[in-house]
């Protein structure tokens, strides 16, 4: 049993490979198993056969790398090796005799042979775990540098918002940036004095030929417009995009993102207005019951017209909606002015709907907490990191929308 | 808009609370903007009493006052006054450490006041924000009891300031707001009778509409003579009233008119009569004429403006301001009064036009009750009487009430059609007359004939009437109904956006991070990047550097990319995904994915050191948001043809056919300099518009998989060709040598150097041969191999190498 231990005793020496000592131990166990008694008549003959066994599984345990095992392999096992000797003398034997001795011998060849193969193994354990301690490298060092993108929380807050307002059935309708004065203001029943057709407010482009104007739109509205132009009722959009107003201070950017929604059929009124806000507010902060509050309000397009509040708390500075006591505006919404579906070709005797407008850079500052509107435009890759969203984050209803 | 609650309640009967009135106010949208209640901020302060009052010990005008507090149990305080009417016996204001003084916002603390401990404050009106007066600390009356809060003894009036909306010129009084309130249910609308004024004589001064032009632009005039009056201080109630409101009392002839423009949305003016030259001619300008106006400047008038002129010129902007020349003074005896009508729109343009933000010009340009200039004139008269006493004229009135009178017809059943709520004609009807319209008729069906009151000139149709009726009966009474919508929704996106995310998304995942900039940038900017044409510059630009409509985006990127690089991040990788303008007319723009990467492909490290971010980068980024897009990516060509703004050797497209998608390439190092950036700078722009729209398949099936069974077997070929050959000629020749077998070519080595003669390169590529029925003898590959090398020659003109 002393192999064994030996065995044993590498494998918790080197902390490598146990896997390996106990196959060796193994191995050697058979090694060491009584032989059967031998036969009277071979005594001397099997001492010989038991002190060559003794000699050469010592020499195949003292073995030190597998050079040495090969060398104890060639004498013991090759074509002129002792034990190949030894068989061959059994020539001399008669039947019997040579039987019993055969079986002898070829058991203490393959004991020896299995103690080979044993060592062979344990060298070769020992020689791998060498190598592995050679090639041990430092774990704590970086990994390669691979660069993560971001969306931007404007891409983001879209897809978001269409995903909500597609489930309701709304399209995507878009439009150019340049308008034209009818399709920004015409159309929408803005008087002609109205001051947001001056300076102040609108960014125009230089005079044509014709001596009209065109402008950068100052909300997303011609959308609605040239869609009601084009496109019979029923009519179910989303209108998001750039805007452009000539404002700039701490809560105010010459350029920002709105989308509108406008639905017109036959038979949708204010309360349609209200689900469908209270439905998109409860989706998107996804908060169930948010409080709302729809406030008379005046704009040129739509009558009567709204501004909506949800509820929020400050409390401790941190914003929560649908919860508190304090009122947050965000929208602006009513139901679409006659002369805005008479001015689009649309009979506001058989046809009506609500129409409403969102700051997209507000529901996303007040739903992930970006305090400065400004940040949004000034490309600082801190903040995008920040801010900014994984490529594969895409919102689903099914599977939450906000990370 | 700002009044205070005792002004409203002149006028509305109600015993709401102030809470009440503000939400109500809110929900039927006066938007209540701020409430200041000084009751809030003045419970701390007590009535106290001044025991002693003696000379500071070390200063003249500083007295040292011993003051009984009222507190049982607790001792006098000292405090050191510097008022000059601090003296024993007087109750006064007091404040304690700790509190907080209403003007200055600071909290009051025990400190030394020239070596002497002043344990608390002794308080002027103005300290408590009560009004302009700090000649001396309060003097309470002397029963006021010790000890009590200074609400329980001083009476206040809560300051309310609403949002009122264009709409709502009638609401620019106190009445109106009333008015308001009480049809919502808050109340009863106090009635309202105006006495007229007898006058005594006829008016020296005659008021005459030259033109027809000029009765258009002040339709009425209405004026009175007012002599022997005596101008001075306006009645305290008046004066806290429009302190309260932030008005600046002025004397009782101008604090009349601020008071009822206040009360009743009608501005008036009161004229000098003594400095007017002549009769009242209420007039177009001449042209130049000018007038140094009550605000001390001079104001040049063009012929779009009114006039209030006498003899000698303008003596009023009308509708707008007074003129300095004719304004009342405290030496003033005789007025003339006017309460006039303008044309709204006239009063908009001129008070826009010279820049004169006054309470008249907000009124009149959103509409002043056209019924209501008589009325005006008889309050008027009524106070100044009251007040300044003297004499007044008959009235003078020129010009009457423009025409007005509209009659809308209202269907209770179009305030269900349209609001969802049902209201039937009674109840409809109540609203409408509580805001002052007239029924005029009912018909069978319950639709309703209405006159509109004459201050309502937002009152035009039939909607006009919903959405009063659906006001006042509240928004939060109209049912939340959820949208009918399709049980399963369908897709919503156009092929063009879901291929924009896609783009979006798919430069993100390299690594790149989205920005959004503006649509505008420096002229000098667009001009490096083919723009900068005229017809795209912004005729008023917010600063001068936003100037021009971007032609590219790349120029937002690049300084962008600078700025990180100067904070500290460098190497910035950015893209944005949005409109690239070409023309000033609405369409002339492309939507487009523009990527830029600066600097090094990465960090410093211990492995990988960085390289210099290069072409390839950028065609790569071109292709993933190409392919994301939906592009034919294997059928592009790649061709050496950029824009200018690219580096001429350094730079690509990527086109289908003569369709161009995509552009990539270094930055040209000269428009980095333009744009003052520092390089390397790689960019591509793929124009998401021009990629074609995949073709409509009638179901979503894949084509069979076709895995052959067969090794494939590659072979390495390298060519020698003139420099000028292009990769993807030879490539492509190599591909089309045999298309049923060779699978795919690449090139894996391009040498260029000593062993080749100058002018050559050599190019090897590996061709990857995929036999689909049976593996390939070796005689099949000589084969294809002799195939391979006839094409590449004879499309290259290169031979291969030995």
């Amino acid at each position: 049993m002393c192999p064994m231990r030996v065995l044993h005793g590498r494998a918790v020496q080197t902390g490598a490979g146990l896997f390996f000592g106990v196959r060796g131990c193994y191995a050697t166990a058979t090694i060491g198993a009584p032989a059967p008694p031998p036969h009277r008549l071979m005594d001397g003959y099997m001492d010989d056969l038991e002190t060559l066994r003794a000699e050469l599984i010592t020499a195949v345990e003292d073995a030190p790398d597998l050079g040495a095992l090969e060398e104890v392999r060639v004498t013991a096992l090759g074509k002129k090796g002792r034990v190949t000797a030894l068989m061959k003398s059994l020539g001399g034997m008669d039947p019997e005799t040579r039987k019993a001795a055969g079986q002898e011998m070829n058991r203490v060849k393959d004991a020896i042979a299995a103690a080979i193969e044993a060592r062979k193994g344990e060298l070769e354990a020992a020689e791998l775990d060498a190598r592995l301690a050679r090639e041990r490298i430092d774990v704590t060092l970086s990994a390669r540098p691979e660069r993560a993108g971001s969306i931007h929380p404007i891409s983001q807050t879209w897809d978001e918002v269409v995903a909500i307002f597609g489930q309701m059935g709304f399209a995507v309708a878009e439009g150019p940036d340049i308008e034209d004065d009818f399709h920004n203001f015409t159309a929408l029943n803005f008087p002609p004095d109205h001051p947001a057709r001056e300076m102040h407010d609108t960014f125009f482009l230089p005079q044509r030929p014709d001596g009209s104007r065109h402008l950068l739109r100052t909300h997303t509205s011609p959308v609605q417009v040239r869609t009601m132009i084009h496109q019979p009722p029923p009519i179910r959009i989303l209108a998001p995009g750039r805007t452009y107003r000539s404002d700039s201070d701490m809560t105010h950017t010459p350029m920002f993102h709105q989308f509108e929604g406008l639905v017109i059929d036959e038979t949708t009124h204010m309360g349609h207005l209200k689900g469908c806000l209270q439905e998109f507010v409860e989706a998107y902060f996804e908060v169930d019951d948010v409080p709302m509050r729809f406030r008379p309000s005046f704009f040129p397009f739509t009558e009567p017209s709204a501004e909506v509040d949800i509820r929020c708390s400050r409390k401790g500075g941190e914003l929560r909606i649908g919860a508190g006591d304090d009122w947050l505006e965000i929208l602006g919404c009513g139901m679409v002015h006659p002369n805005v579906l008479k001015a689009c070709g649309i009979d506001p005797a058989r046809y009506q709907g609500f129409a409403f407008g969102v700051g997209l850079e507000r529901i996303a500052m007040l739903k992930y907490g970006i305090p400065d509107l400004r940040t949004f435009f000034e490309s600082d890759l801190r903040w995008l990191r920040h801010y900014g969203f994984a490529a594969l984050d895409v919102p689903t209803l099914h599977g939450g929308l906000g990370r | 808009m700002k009044f205070t609650l005792s002004w409203l309640k002149e006028h509305l009967e109600t015993d709401a609370p102030l809470e009440a009135i503000a939400e109500r106010l809110t929900m039927i949208g006066l938007e209540v903007e701020a409430v200041e209640d000084p009751r809030t901020v003045l419970a701390p302060f007590t009535v106290a009493e001044v025991v002693t009052a003696e000379q500071h010990p070390n200063a003249d005008k500083l007295r040292l006052c011993t003051v009984r507090t009222g507190t049982a149990g607790e001792a006098d305080l000292q405090i050191i006054c510097g008022a000059p009417n601090a003296r024993a016996g007087i109750k006064v204001v007091l404040a304690r450490p700790g509190t907080t003084i209403p003007e200055s916002g600071m909290v009051l603390k025990t400190g030394k006041i020239r070596g002497v401990e002043s344990q608390g404050m002794m308080c002027s009106a103005r300290e408590l924000g009560l009004g302009d007066d700090h000649s001396g600390i309060i003097e309470l009356p002397e029963g006021a009891p010790l000890g009590a809060s200074l609400v329980d003894v001083m009476s206040f009036d809560p300051m309310i300031d609403i949002a009122i909306t264009p709409n709502r010129p009638d609401c620019l009084g106190v009445r109106g707001i009333a008015r308001d309130l009480a049809a919502a249910g808050l109340g009863t609308l106090k009635p309202l009778t105006v006495e007229p004024v007898p006058g005594a004589f006829d008016s020296p001064i005659s008021v005459i509409h030259d033109t027809d032009a000029d009765r258009e632009a002040c339709p009425m005039f209405v004026g009175r003579y007012i002599r022997g009056v005596k101008n001075g201080d306006s009645p305290q109630w008046v004066k806290d009233r429009l302190t309260a409101i932030g008005l600046r009392p002025i004397s009782a002839l101008v604090d009349v008119t601020n008071l009822i423009s206040y009360e009743f949305a009608r501005p008036l003016h009161v004229f000098d009569a003594d400095k007017l030259t002549g009769h009242i001619h209420p007039r177009l300008a001449r042209p130049g004429e000018t007038i140094l106006a009550l605000d001390e400047k001079e104001y040049t008038l063009t012929a779009e403006d009114v006039g209030i002129c006498d003899e000698a010129g303008p003596q009023a902007i009308g509708g707008v301001m007074g003129g300095l020349d004719t304004g009342c003074t405290e030496t003033t005896v005789n007025v003339v009064l006017e309460s006039a009508l303008f044309d709204p729109r006239r009063i908009a343009a001129t008070g826009r036009r010279l820049g004169i933000d006054s309470d008249a010009r907000y009124r009149f340009e959103r509409g002043v009750d056209p019924e209501g200039a008589i009325a005006g004139a008889e309050v008027a008269t009524r106070l100044i009487l009251d007040w300044c006493g003297g004499e007044p004229s008959h009235l003078v009135v020129a010009g009457a009430p423009p025409a007005w009178r509209t009659e809308v017809s209202l269907d209770p059943a179009r305030v269900r059609a349209l609001c969802g709520i049902d209201l039937d004609s009674r109840a409809c009807r109540r609203i409408l007359e509580d805001l002052g319209c007239e029924i005029l008729a009912e018909d069978a069906l319950g639709v309703l004939t209405v006159l509109r009151p004459s201050w309502r000139p937002d009152i035009a149709a039939e909607h006009d009437l919903i959405e009063e009726v659906a006001r006042i009966h509240g928004f939060d009474r109209i049912p939340t109904v959820s949208l009918p919508r399709d049980p399963m929704p369908k897709p919503v996106l156009t092929g063009e956006q879901v291929r924009r995310v896609a783009a979006r998304r798919a430069l993100a995942a390299r690594g790149l991070s989205e920005c959004v900039t503006w649509s505008f940038l420096p002229k000098a900017h667009a001009e490096a990047f083919g723009g900068g044409q005229p017809a795209l510059d912004l005729a008023n630009p917010i600063s001068s550097d936003l100037d021009a409509m971007r032609p590219s985006m790349l120029p937002n990127l690049a300084t962008a990319a600078q700025r990180n690089a100067d904070r500290g991040v460098p190497n910035a990788a950015l893209f944005e995904v949005g409109p690239q303008f070409h023309g000033g007319e609405p369409g002339e723009q492309r939507m487009v994915a523009a990527a830029l990467r600066a600097g090094q492909s990465g960090p410093r490290h211990w492995d990988a050191p960085p390289r210099p971010v290069d072409a390839f980068d950028a065609k790569a980024d071109a292709l993933a948001a190409l392919a994301a897009a939906g592009a034919p990516v294997d059928s592009l060509q790649c061709g050496a043809e950029a824009p200018a703004w690219y580096h001429p050797g350094r730079s690509g497209a990527l086109k289908l056919g003569p369709n161009v998608l995509a552009w990539f390439g270094e930055v040209h190092p000269g428009v980095l300099k333009t744009l003052d950036v520092k390089g390397p700078m790689v960019a591509c722009e793929v124009v998401l518009d021009a990629v074609p729209a995949p073709k409509a398949k009638p179901t979503k099936a894949r084509p069979l998989l076709k895995a052959s069974a067969f090794q494939p077997v590659e072979r390495d070929f390298a060519f020698v060709v003139d420099d000028g050959v292009a990769a993807e000629t030879l490539v492509r020749a190599a591909k089309g040598a045999d298309k049923a077998l060779i699978a795919d070519v690449s090139v894996f080595d391009v040498y260029q150097g000593d062993r080749l003669e100058a002018g050559k390169k050599s190019v090897a590529v590996c061709v990857t041969l995929q036999p689909t029925e049976r593996t390939l003898t070796d005689d099949e590959i000589d084969a294809a191999g002799q195939k391979i090398v006839a094409a590449v020659t004879k499309a290259t003109g290169g031979e291969l190498r030995g």
